[in-house]
């Protein structure tokens, strides 16, 4: 997994998962091993950005200066088409089933994916 | 075979200048007190943790602290469901001789230990580091998306949660222990600040300070015993980003396996107490346990089913949303309102008949389950 191209979480514009050569299953969560099979050494791949909203949350009460300071945000989780599911934010209008797709904001000083109603 | 020979519970709320150790320490004592018991005769500990003074060996500081010596002793750590798991071990472990009777304690001054920002961002923390808690999530924005996913699939409204928060407040203005005293309705809570949508202040739990306990026994201590039928747990996930469909969730899985093992069908069921951090988390359990039909909770609220006098009484002491959340000794405030009713000592809030009582506790976002049947034996 050393290879594993850089994601959201390292600071890159891209949300990344991996499929199993063994067993053909996806997983978010990047690990050294497929969490469904076992097999080791995942594949990662970068995945298009798109997806449907699964669910949603508008957070108005934060915890922490950082993060108060961008409230309201909308969280939510997003079916990507590529077979995952991801927790992102979003527009604040999003309604669960819209096609959207990913963009990139700043969030309490790192970059985090933000998902779009495609037009 | 088990029986809960004690149960002891501090007021929840504000305990000014008590530590953690003092509230796990007065609920232990009452707890055995209540089994008719000395404290040399308990052979076994199990604790939960404390968000406010965490430490990597509970038990024995607790032990250490209150004065006593047990020949097995350990922390447990589940979350929401911390109490009902060590119940179901405790039971475990006098049914197999490992020892007589084992305290089984939870405490914290968790509002006025640390700050409510403190307590919020504590919690936060069972989201995945990497790929949840960078996004700035808050225990009330996890349970806010699974709300926002079971409206939508099985039609509940943001009134129908309300009833839960109503009807918990309803109950709690019955006991002088509980955090809340106030009488608020479905426009009260429609009307509460915004937290994580569709949840509003007053269908999240709060933050308390208190303490429960209770013994765990091989033998009864007294005429009416109350038996730990059967239990059972289940766990799916730990992060919601990996949970299973809403109609694969671990409280059915938990509950199918302790009708089997306790013999009991819900319809045999007399009283119910359900884990209730927020209201969408009892309209939920209430569906997946069977105690009402998908997205029919509510209505079932407001015909009174689950009130004191209803067919199934529920959490009658108030429950988290109105008795109050100290963390592991939250919902073991539960099993000690559900043996009151057992044992017919509940006094003003007594019911007709609590013979029979299903139990459920959820730890994590609904991660982590355990469901648990007791039965009066005379």
């Amino acid at each position: 997994m050393s290879d594993r191209p850089a994601d959201w979480t390292k600071g890159a514009e891209a949300i990344v998962y991996q499929t199993c050569g063994a067993c053909g299953a996806v997983q978010y969560f990047a690990r050294h091993f497929c969490a469904a099979c076992g097999a080791p050494d995942p594949s990662p791949k970068r995945a298009s950005g798109s997806g449907t909203v699964y669910a949603t949350s508008l957070v108005c009460r934060a915890a922490t200066p950082e993060t108060r300071a961008h409230v309201p945000y909308n969280m939510v989780l997003v079916d990507a088409v590529e077979g995952f599911r991801m927790m992102a934010h979003g527009d604040s209008d999003l309604a669960i089933g819209d096609k959207v797709t990913a963009n990139y904001r700043p969030f309490a000083g790192r970059l985090v994916p933000y998902f779009e109603r495609i037009k | 075979m088990s029986f809960i020979t004690g149960v002891g519970l501090t007021s929840y709320g504000k305990h000014e200048g008590s530590s953690s150790l003092d509230l796990m320490s007065k609920a232990a004592e009452l707890a055995i007190a209540d089994a008719g018991l000395k404290r040399s005769e308990i052979d076994g500990i199990l604790c939960g943790y404390s968000t406010v003074s965490p430490h990597i060996m509970l038990a024995t500081v607790f032990a250490e602290h209150f004065g006593i010596q047990p020949s097995y002793a350990h922390a447990v750590q589940v979350g929401g469901a911390t109490g009902l798991a060590m119940t179901m071990l405790a039971h475990h472990l006098v049914d197999a001789g490992v020892a007589k009777h084992v305290l089984v304690v939870g405490g914290e001054n968790r509002l006025t230990g640390q700050s409510r920002d403190a307590s919020i961002q504590a919690l936060a923390q069972v989201g995945h580091p990497d790929y949840e808690v960078t996004l700035g999530p808050t225990i009330p924005a996890y349970y806010g998306l699974v709300a926002s996913r079971y409206m939508h699939e099985y039609g509940v409204t943001q009134q129908d949660l309300a009833e839960f928060a109503v009807l918990m407040r309803a109950h709690a203005l019955t006991h002088p222990g509980a955090q809340f005293h106030e009488p608020i309705t479905v426009a009260d809570v429609m009307a509460s600040k915004p937290v994580a949508m569709p949840l509003k202040l007053l269908d999240c739990c709060p933050v308390s300070d208190g303490g429960a306990a209770f013994v765990v026994s091989r033998e009864k201590t007294s005429a009416t015993g109350i038996r730990i039928r059967g239990c059972a747990q289940a766990h799916t996930h730990q992060h919601i980003t990996a949970a299973p469909p809403l109609s694969e969730l671990g409280a059915e899985i938990a509950v199918a396996k302790a009708k089997a093992a306790a013999g009991i069908a819900i319809s045999d069921v007399r009283y119910a107490a359900v884990y209730d951090s927020f209201t969408i988390t009892l309209a939920m359990l209430l569906e997946d346990l069977g105690l009402a039909g998908r997205g029919e909770a509510a209505a079932r609220v407001r015909a009174g089913h689950f009130g004191r006098d209803g067919a199934m009484p529920l959490n009658t002491h108030g429950g988290l949303l109105s008795y109050g959340h100290c963390g592991v000794g939250g919902a073991m405030a539960h099993l000690v309102e559900t043996h009151l009713q057992m044992t017919e000592r509940a006094g003003s809030r007594q019911v007709r008949d609590a013979s029979v009582a299903l139990l459920h506790g959820d730890g994590g976002v609904l991660s982590s389950h355990v469901s648990m049947f007791l039965e009066r034996v005379r």
